[in-house]
């Protein structure tokens, strides 16, 4: 009998420890004063855990959630941004979004970006994290080095190379200097060229972000297997493909879907390498830069939510079907399914 | 951009991520290291050349930078970083960066830590609905809800007010924050707690005196990502603050750039200093943070 005390006793503590999982430790009948106890560390917990978890979720559902909510509201309205919105639309915003020839444009713009992203990010990441994986000196120095364009903010990556790239700047300068003065183009503004040389910033501001993440994929794969491996006497190159690559797929997919989530939501460079004009002409504007070409600089404040709504359930329906199809292994559900 | 910059992290911080910090550098010992070492110099030269130029062209003239424009300093003069150095404006949205980053790093690491430690250690019913919450987050980047976001911010009457900044600031950070901070609460052990328990500390006393200080690891790759993410923040600020002496410093580059568009090595030294801070606090803490992506959050 003392022993059953003792132990109903212990799980009436654990049961303060973690609040309602006590509901399976041990049968209390309902009457017994150990139940009450329970009932009021029940209510303490709740407690805490609305006064640890209240701010958190209310600025979130206000800043974070509420938003999104609003700009569905407001897309369904034509609306210039002062007063309420009187003019309901229905889905006239939408019906114009499908046929707006300049959407269709930055939207080819947004998914070129993101395609060339992945092509030319993916590989070169791999390739130089393997390079960059083996024993030479002065690792964490390269490693500072070449995240140090992903640190340095848009506004300042954009002014330095907007700067470096005008006709008569540095890139043409330097050309010329090494007998490439064939080469000598008017990057920005040409619409050729344009969506190149973003691409080229792109690739540059982002390209560090991928090796490091390859990096640290690699070395997550266990020195045993390399070891092994070399014992039956594979070769370096079949090493890496029978044995490092196939591992770093969980590393791959995560950085991908980063990528084009990514993407998917550019902003920062273009408004402040081209603005919100120029970049249309140039041919680099994006969705988000439509957005707010449409909302903050042309006053269609309607129109330009209803093109934010268009985003988000790209970027929503691309996150869902990634992760369902490619990333199920890898995440274990970690945004569809929440914390097991 | 700045929202999404953290997101791999989250990612890979969860607990069943295999692997730890050991030093792994694969078989590959035999490969010939010249070329190694000359692609990884090419590598490092063409990420650190655009940045250079930034920090160089400070040093120049503007008539040397019109007639070569890609040339090293010629004569160097100091005129340009001392003009700015000695400048109201440049301080002036200096200390609004940082008053900024600061609030709103002590702002997200406090309500994060606070909500993490409700989701990791506390049993509910809500509890995997409020871990969803957060980590759709992910998915709301701060340009996507601009207009309507500003529309709020205006309403509770915070336009070009910092505080306009950094509240939603904390708000967008907070998803980030609770993935990587979840499974490092997760992982303190139960032991500890029940310990705790039987010498009489409560869940709170708990939090504070052995939650805060184990998970401190964990804290400081969240801290160095959002003051990073708030150092950089463009279009929040671009939106909220109108008046010149509420500009951080990336509207600052931008409208200092607009302004002397002639005084391109003012220009440049400018934007040099402003880059400064968020470099030299990422070289220091660089191990933190690339230590987080190979799950040594785990601490």
């Amino acid at each position: 009998m003392r022993n059953t005390l003792g132990a109903d006793a212990a799980t009436g503590r654990r049961s303060q420890g973690t609040p309602g999982g006590g509901d399976a430790a041990g049968p209390a009948s309902p009457s017994s004063p150990r139940a009450a106890t329970r009932r009021r560390g029940r209510a303490r917990a709740r407690l805490e855990i609305a006064v640890l978890s209240g701010p958190a979720i209310i600025m979130f559902l206000t800043f974070v959630i509420f938003p999104v909510v609003l700009a569905a509201f407001y897309g369904f309205y034509r609306w210039k941004g002062y007063g309420a919105p009187t003019d309901w639309v229905g889905l006239g915003n939408y019906k114009l979004i499908l046929t707006d020839p300049a959407f269709r444009q930055v939207l080819w713009h947004t998914f070129l970006i993101l395609v060339l992203s992945l092509v030319v990010q993916g590989p070169l990441a791999v390739f130089l994290a393997l390079l960059l994986n083996q024993k030479i000196r002065g690792r964490s120095v390269i490693r500072v080095l070449i995240f140090v364009p992903y640190v340095v903010s848009e506004v300042v990556v954009g002014t330095g190379w907007s700067l470096m790239l005008q006709t008569n700047g540095a890139l043409n300068d330097l050309l010329q200097h090494i007998g490439l003065g064939s080469l000598r183009a008017d990057w920005l503004s040409d619409p050729k060229l344009a969506i190149w040389t973003l691409m080229g910033i792109i690739s540059w501001k982002y390209i560090g972000f991928a090796v490091i993440l390859m990096l640290a994929g690699l070395q997550s794969i266990p020195d045993e297997l390399f070891e092994a491996a070399q014992i039956d006497g594979a070769s370096y190159w079949q090493i890496q493909r029978r044995i490092t690559l196939p591992l770093l797929g969980p590393t791959v997919r995560i950085w991908a879907f980063l990528s084009i989530i990514g993407s998917l939501q550019l902003f920062d460079l273009v408004y402040i390498i081209w603005g919100p004009y120029i970049s249309a002409t140039a041919g680099t504007s994006t969705m988000a830069i439509y957005m707010v070409a449409q909302g903050r600089n042309a006053g269609n404040y309607g129109y330009g939510s209803a093109i934010a709504v268009v985003m988000f359930l790209i970027s929503l329906v691309v996150a869902l079907v990634y992760q369902r199809f490619v990333l199920r292994r890898d995440l274990q559900g970690a945004v569809t399914e929440g914390a097991a | 951009m700045s929202a999404t910059t953290a997101d791999w992290l989250t990612l890979d911080a969860d607990p069943k991520t295999p692997g730890g910090q050991r030093d792994k550098r694969g078989g590959s010992r035999k490969w010939g290291s010249p070329f190694t070492y000359f692609v990884a110099l090419l590598f490092i030269g063409v990420c650190v050349a655009p940045v250079l130029y930034i920090v160089l062209g400070g040093f120049r003239t503007n008539s040397h930078i019109t007639t070569h424009p890609a040339a090293l300093p010629d004569p160097w003069v100091l005129g340009n970083y001392e003009a700015v150095l000695t400048s109201r404006t440049f301080w002036g949205e200096f200390a609004n960066s940082v008053i900024v980053a600061l609030v709103s790093t002590v702002g997200i690491v406090a309500f994060g830590l606070m909500v993490s430690f409700v989701i990791a250690r506390y049993d509910f019913k809500l509890k995997g609905a409020m871990y969803s919450l957060f980590a759709a987050g992910l998915m709301f980047p701060m340009v996507i809800a601009i207009t309507p976001l500003y529309i709020i911010v205006k309403n509770i009457g915070l336009v070009d007010n910092l505080f306009g900044v950094i509240v939603p600031q904390i708000a967008f950070g907070l998803p980030t924050t609770v993935i990587i901070l979840v499974p490092f609460l997760k992982a303190i052990p139960r032991e500890i707690e029940e310990a705790a328990a039987i010498d009489g500390t409560s869940r709170l006393g708990f939090f504070f005196r052995m939650v805060i200080p184990l998970s401190l690891p964990g804290v400081v790759t969240v801290g160095i990502l959002a003051f990073i993410g708030s150092w950089n923040n463009y279009v929040l600020p671009l939106y909220v603050l109108n008046s010149d002496a509420n500009y951080t410093l990336p509207l600052g580059v931008q409208a200092f750039s607009s302004q002397y568009s002639s005084d391109t090595a003012k220009v440049l030294a400018f934007t040099s200093l402003a880059m400064l801070p968020a470099l030299v606090f990422f070289s220091v803490f660089e191990r933190r943070i690339v230590g987080g992506l190979t799950g040594a959050v785990k601490g």
